[in-house]
């Protein structure tokens, strides 16, 4: 029994979710462990609603992801009632949702997770947050992340009614469509998005590519795992978040599995351990062997750099540069450097601007055939969706009137749950040698956990974390040691 | 002067309040500048310590989101009443329950059973469940209890004032901010938005009938729908007729009809309960003046899931509150 180290990244929200590493007798760690302290049970209280209330009761699992919810509860039914959506109904779903991409995927950039880089991961935790990012790209640049994130989240409000929990999607289709004036703002807006998108970039490149010692700790061991990586690809295998297969690669990059949506169920299971709320997924047909690394376990990794390791590449010009730069730096495909799941969202932000561009300007958007009515009778649909922060399976079960019987959900951050236990031990063993805490390991362990943007929220069905963290250092007695806290 | 003091704090929320606020854009630094804000969770460090040293009262204004289903957050939303002139009620959860309200319908255990047991995509021969204490190899863990029950704000503290809405909208989060600096606030109790129903708000109001009536209910995943006409006037149920306005028809502007995420007019006791008469008031069947009770029953029976449509929002401030469980 050695000491025991507990990091609660939510002493701002009071108990959803902590950290607690284990130090063995000599002072290192033994392991880590990630809780998740809270569930909330929409899968239960979902039975017996109305299978068409879905689409505005699961974005409750999330305000800061609504729209994946509702886009996937969207297509869930789709699925159930064998109904698919006119093409114009397609287009205005993924519209909508590529400007919920590119301001997400903003959000965390700028005001989350984005500081560890922009700031500097060695700048004192307190200036890691989006005021020390006003300071480094001045006032002018921070207003227009703020503006665009308005834009973008005004094409939601518009099409969705509520950008905080739209409620446009139904089986079948959309209830609301686009007018030549809509269209003609979207245009403008998507215009600046990509321009936007291209900002991004070049900061990235200034800031960090441009610094031996940010790209060090981006490429450095601390922060590596070679796992399975899971994203929805299109038909020419390039990364789509709103549709196609489901493509797996295995940690040496050869596509491992490729399924429907509607088949998740051949290939991951979930593992239940006593210490989580949160349920650890993994792949079936690999196995379940613990929280570890390489190509006999079933670990497997979702969200950005996730899906473009299981991706040949994106499917518009400005982000395929990216991404073949970014590979070429980081020395080929897959990467396995969890920082790099920040870059990874500058591309797929440059490839959500350009996608919305491309929508907006497409005159079918404009077609008011924008529904098909449901005439099939509902049994059990799956919709399968990228979310900002990983695959999301929505599954229902329904009787004869549309009555959900079962619901059951793999939400997106939950897929990503034993490799951030994994990321987290790891970071934490690199920094803690022989009962020596290093004073950087509050840092650069909130730096592991935060590049995969875990989102609590939809990982508990509880709240959201962006956490600053505290670590508290108990000796085998559990007497406290020593804590770390940010502005401690 | 100093800035007056201004807290906000969320419970069991979905955050999709404090995006609420991030939401205020441009406007938000008009607050930072106009008021000094002490404790933020989502945005600013905090110390809880930090709230229990200050004087009860010193914080001028609290606005908490969420309802409360942890002792933890009981315990904050306590220290904030004592440390807070004023509470706020934030949206929808802490206001009237909230969609995670629908939980009431169920219980812990019942949750338990269906996420580690039968659902499935998880693989767990042995049964195993997660504990509120583990042994594990290394040491022990601990993880926390949640209460079976999701309580609204006001049933476990003091509230002065409410923000309905899931999330509030923009301008009526501005009004408030505004009326609370300048100290130009109504009775205590008051729901900050408007004293009409959503409908008297509703630009399809006018082409809902002086009389309704409809003999058939209808799914609007199923229906064609006009959208320039009244949703009722069309057979689908929509809740404006009970429903507090001020969201500025949100849903209505998608083309869908509202759930009643603003709770009740000030006239309505249950929401639930009055939105069930006010169907069942409308229904006729052709040629007949006034259905009968049966009839009217018949009816409303063949509504799908009445309860979690009609207290879809509201279930933990209704006087259903929660549904009696057998254990
Ligand atoms: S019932 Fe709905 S659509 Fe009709 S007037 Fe009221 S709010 Fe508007
Ligand atoms: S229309 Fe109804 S459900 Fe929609 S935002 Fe307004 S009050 Fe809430």
């Amino acid at each position: 029994m050695g000491n025991k180290i507990t990091i609660d990244p939510i002493t701002r929200l009071e108990g959803h979710g902590k950290i607690e590493i284990f130090l063995d007798d000599d002072g290192n760690v033994a392991n880590a462990y990630l809780q998740i302290p809270e569930l909330r049970g929409f899968e239960k209280f979902s039975e017996g609603r109305r299978a068409e209330e879905m689409p505005r009761i699961t974005p409750k699992i999330c305000g800061v992801c609504p729209t994946t919810h509702h886009m996937c509860s969207a297509k869930a039914l789709d699925d159930l009632y064998g109904v698919e959506p006119p093409p114009a109904a397609k287009k205005i779903r993924e519209l909508i949702y590529s400007a919920f991409m590119f301001e997400d995927h903003t959000l965390h950039f700028y005001f989350l997770g984005g500081p560890d880089f922009v700031v500097g991961p060695m700048a004192p935790a307190a200036d890691r947050n989006i005021l020390g990012v006003i300071q480094k790209v001045g006032l002018e640049a921070a207003s227009e992340v703020i503006a665009i994130r308005r834009k973008t989240r005004d094409i939601i409000t518009k099409l969705g009614g509520r950008v905080i929990h739209p409620v446009c999607g139904l089986p079948g289709g959309v209830s609301k469509g686009v007018t030549p004036e809509d269209r003609e703002e979207f245009i403008q807006t998507a215009r600046e998005a990509v321009e936007f998108a291209k900002f991004s970039m070049q900061l990235f490149n200034d800031i960090v590519l441009g610094n031996k010692e940010y790209v060090d700790v981006i490429v450095g061991d601390i922060y590596k795992h070679s796992t399975y990586y899971m994203g929805l690809v299109d038909e020419n295998n390039k990364t789509n978040f709103y549709d196609g297969m489901v493509r797996v690669v295995d940690p040496e990059g050869n596509e491992f599995a490729k399924f429907k949506g509607q088949d998740y169920l051949d290939h991951i299971d979930e593992h239940v351990e006593e210490w989580s709320y949160i349920k650890f997924p993994y792949l079936k047909n690999v196995g379940w062997k613990g929280f570890v690394d390489g190509m006999d376990s079933g670990v497997y990794r979702v969200a950005p750099l996730a899906r473009l390791n299981a991706a040949d590449g994106m499917a518009t010009p400005l982000a395929q540069a990216e991404y073949e730069r970014m590979y070429e730096i980081l020395g080929g495909k897959p990467a396995h450097n969890t920082l790099a799941f920040h870059w990874a969202r500058l591309v797929e932000q440059m490839y959500a601007a350009e996608r919305l561009l491309e929508l907006a300007e497409d005159e079918e958007i404009l077609c008011d055939h924008i529904r098909n009515i449901p005439t099939g009778t509902p049994t059990e649909g799956i919709g399968v969706i990228e979310a900002p922060r990983g695959t999301l399976y929505h599954h229902y079960k329904t009787d004869e009137k549309g009555v959900i019987q079962k619901a059951n959900l793999i939400v997106a951050t939950v897929n990503n749950s034993p490799a951030i236990c994994m990321s987290v031990k790891k970071a934490a063993q690199g920094l803690i040698k022989n009962g020596e805490v290093n004073d950087g390991l509050l840092n650069m362990v909130e730096m592991a956990f935060r590049a995969y943007d875990p989102c609590m929220a939809c990982a508990t069905h509880s709240l959201p974390g962006e956490t600053p963290l505290i670590v508290t250092i108990k000796d085998n007695k559990g007497d406290v040691v020593k804590v770390l806290q940010q502005n401690g | 002067m100093s800035k007056p003091k201004v807290a906000f704090y969320w419970c069991a929320s979905c955050g999709g309040c404090e995006e609420a606020v991030v939401d205020l854009a441009e406007d938000i630094l008009k607050v930072v500048e106009a008021v000094e804000i002490v404790l933020w969770p989502v945005a600013l460090d905090f110390k809880r310590k930090d709230v229990e040293a200050m004087a009860d009262g010193e914080i001028a204004v609290s606005f908490i989101n969420g309802a409360v289903r942890t002792e933890e957050q009981l315990e904050m939303v306590e220290l904030l009443r004592r440390k807070s002139q004023m509470v706020v009620a934030f949206g929808s959860c802490a206001h009237i329950g909230g969609i995670p309200g629908l939980a009431n319908f169920s219980n812990r255990k019942g949750v338990f059973e269906r996420v580690y047991h039968t659902s499935e995509s998880t693989s767990n021969p042995s049964g195993v469940v997660p504990k509120t204490r583990v042994t594990v190899p290394e040491g022990e863990l601990t993880l926390p209890e949640f209460f079976d029950t999701v309580n609204t704000l006001d049933q476990v503290i003091d509230v002065d004032y409410y923000l309905p809405g899931c999330a509030p909208p923009a301008d009526l989060i501005m009004d408030a901010v505004t009326a609370i600096l300048e100290g130009n606030l109504p009775p205590k109790g008051t729901v900050l938005a408007s004293k009409k129903s959503l409908c008297d708000e509703c630009d399809r109001n006018d082409s809902k009938p002086e009389k309704l009536q409809i003999s058939e209910l209808k799914r609007v995943h199923l229906t064609e729908v006009d959208p320039e006409k009244c949703f009722l006037a069309q057979g689908i149920i929509c809740l404006g007729m009970v429903t507090r306005g001020g969201c500025g028809q949100r849903c209505v502007n998608a083309n869908m009809p509202c759930r009643g995420c603003f709770g009740p007019t000030d006239e309505v006791k249950d929401f639930g309960l009055k939105a069930m008469s006010s169907i069942a008031s409308i229904f006729n069947i052709e040629g007949e003046k006034d259905m009968s009770e049966e009839e009217t029953q018949k009816l409303i029976d063949s509504i799908v899931d009445p309860a979690g449509l009609f207290y879809m929002y509201n279930l933990p401030s209704s006087i259903l509150r929660r549904r009696k469980m057998e254990d």
